[in-house]
């Protein structure tokens, strides 16, 4: 999930006869099915929740960018490369395209970013393990963003209409981004050499661990669920996702003739899904505190990179005023 | 960059239908919507027509007045073409 652990402000979910006449009309509305839009009625918490999640998601794609970044330069062919800027245009647009509606609720861009900067607002923890071969560009098109598809295809019908069309605009880009990581692997294993085939295992096991972690705590541990559920903000719980990502993951990791780093992991033929081992959460809670392999450069590169841009957002605000003077003058 | 304009973006496909409301776009002045647009939203032919307009100049209609606009062609039954019943003989029309 590109957004974890997002915080709903509620104890409660509160039923229809708890809530006042407006409140209901707007519960009422999310039950039909109907899409909430910015200029309608929702409570505060609605609003500050998705101002949360929208960001925090869009961060996620902004951050997104560094690991891949990291590759460009170093891409084994021009084809290859021209794949990856493009994957990481778009990941760039995926993160406007947030902004955009999430600026429909109110909130300011640059001060969401400021928060961002600042290690006030979090982005998706699997940003912040380093990309170390090769084949962790493929790894984290399969992988990575494999389990955002997951998590974004259903957040297409979330209920608040500006997010979700943001979604279904990127859910339609984001095919390509994982059938492009899966074949950088699939040529790896089937063309490579037996170091390159090692890179690939090697890939697939530093990240897949991070991968699961991405769908956030366990539903027990989830006290924000019910009621972004409620709202229909979120479509299903974070092991329903996770589960289904394993599950439709494991078949093409079998394809490229892999394994992964989980001696538990074994399909249940009576539950008609995948048993897995205990995910290690201490790690989860410790990347999310800031205390990840990368997360200090991935903020130090996102404040730097502001920074050094300055003057050319000034620059533009410049000339475009001397060019309204001139007109003005003509 | 409280200087920057927020512009809405509406962008024609190639299928000859209306423009069509895509998102918006921070920018200086509306020849640099246009080119954000242009990277935003066209990256795979998506439009071959693209207009901006500064949000702050669209007028819109208030969610609370939904009723008193649009309630009175809810009872109209009679402007659709399914209102009238004709033999089957007449086939297709």
């Amino acid at each position: 999930m590109y957004a974890q652990q997002v915080e709903t402000g509620t104890k409660a979910v509160k039923s229809l006869a708890e809530m006042g006449p407006e409140e209901r009309a707007f519960q009422e509305k999310i039950d039909a099915e109907i899409k909430i839009e910015a200029k309608n009625w929702m409570p505060d918490n609605y609003r500050k929740t998705l101002i949360r999640q929208i960001s925090q998601h869009a961060h996620s794609e902004i951050v997104g960018m560094l690991p891949e970044g990291n590759w460009v330069t170093r891409a084994p062919t021009l084809k290859r490369k021209l794949q990856l800027m493009a994957k990481i245009q778009d990941e760039a647009g995926h993160g406007l395209y947030l902004y955009s509606a999430m600026e429909t609720l109110g909130a300011d861009r640059d001060e969401e970013i400021e928060k961002l900067h600042s290690g006030r607002a979090k982005y998706s923890s699997i940003f912040n393990y380093p990309t170390l071969n090769w084949a962790d560009m493929g790894a984290v098109g399969w992988l990575v963003d494999g389990a955002a598809i997951v998590n974004q295809v259903p957040l297409q019908r979330t209920s608040y209409g500006p997010y979700s069309r943001a979604m279904i605009r990127i859910c339609k880009e984001e095919s390509f981004h994982q059938r492009q990581g899966y074949e950088i692997l699939l040529h790896m294993m089937r063309h490579g050499t037996q170091v390159q085939k090692d890179m690939v295992q090697d890939a697939i096991n530093r990240l897949w661990w991070p991968s699961l972690m991405m769908f956030g705590p366990s539903d027990a541990e989830s006290p924000n669920s019910a009621q972004s559920l409620a709202w229909k903000i979120k479509r299903h719980t974070n092991d329903e996702l996770r589960q289904r990502f394993i599950d439709q993951t494991i078949p093409q990791l079998e394809l490229l003739g892999c394994t992964v780093p989980d001696p538990d992991l074994k399909w249940n033929e009576e539950r008609g899904h995948y048993d897995f081992g205990e995910i290690q959460w201490d790690e989860f809670y410790e990347v999310l505190k800031g205390n990840g392999p990368c997360n200090r450069e991935r903020l130090e590169t996102r404040r730097n990179a502001t920074q050094d841009g300055a003057w050319v957002r000034e620059a533009a605000v410049a000339h475009a005023n001397k060019k309204q003077k001139q007109q003005a003058a003509a | 960059m409280s200087e920057w304009t927020l512009y809405e973006v509406f962008i024609r496909s190639k299928h000859g239908l209306n423009h069509k409301h895509v998102g918006s776009v921070h920018a200086v002045d509306a020849e640099m919507a246009i080119e954000n647009a242009r990277d935003l939203y066209t990256r795979r032919n998506e439009g071959v027509s693209i207009w901006v307009a500064p949000s702050a100049a669209i007028t819109a209609t208030a969610s609370d007045e939904k009723e008193p606009l649009f309630d009175p062609s809810e009872d109209k039954v009679y402007r659709h073409a399914s209102f009238y019943e004709l033999p089957d003989e007449v086939g297709h029309m």
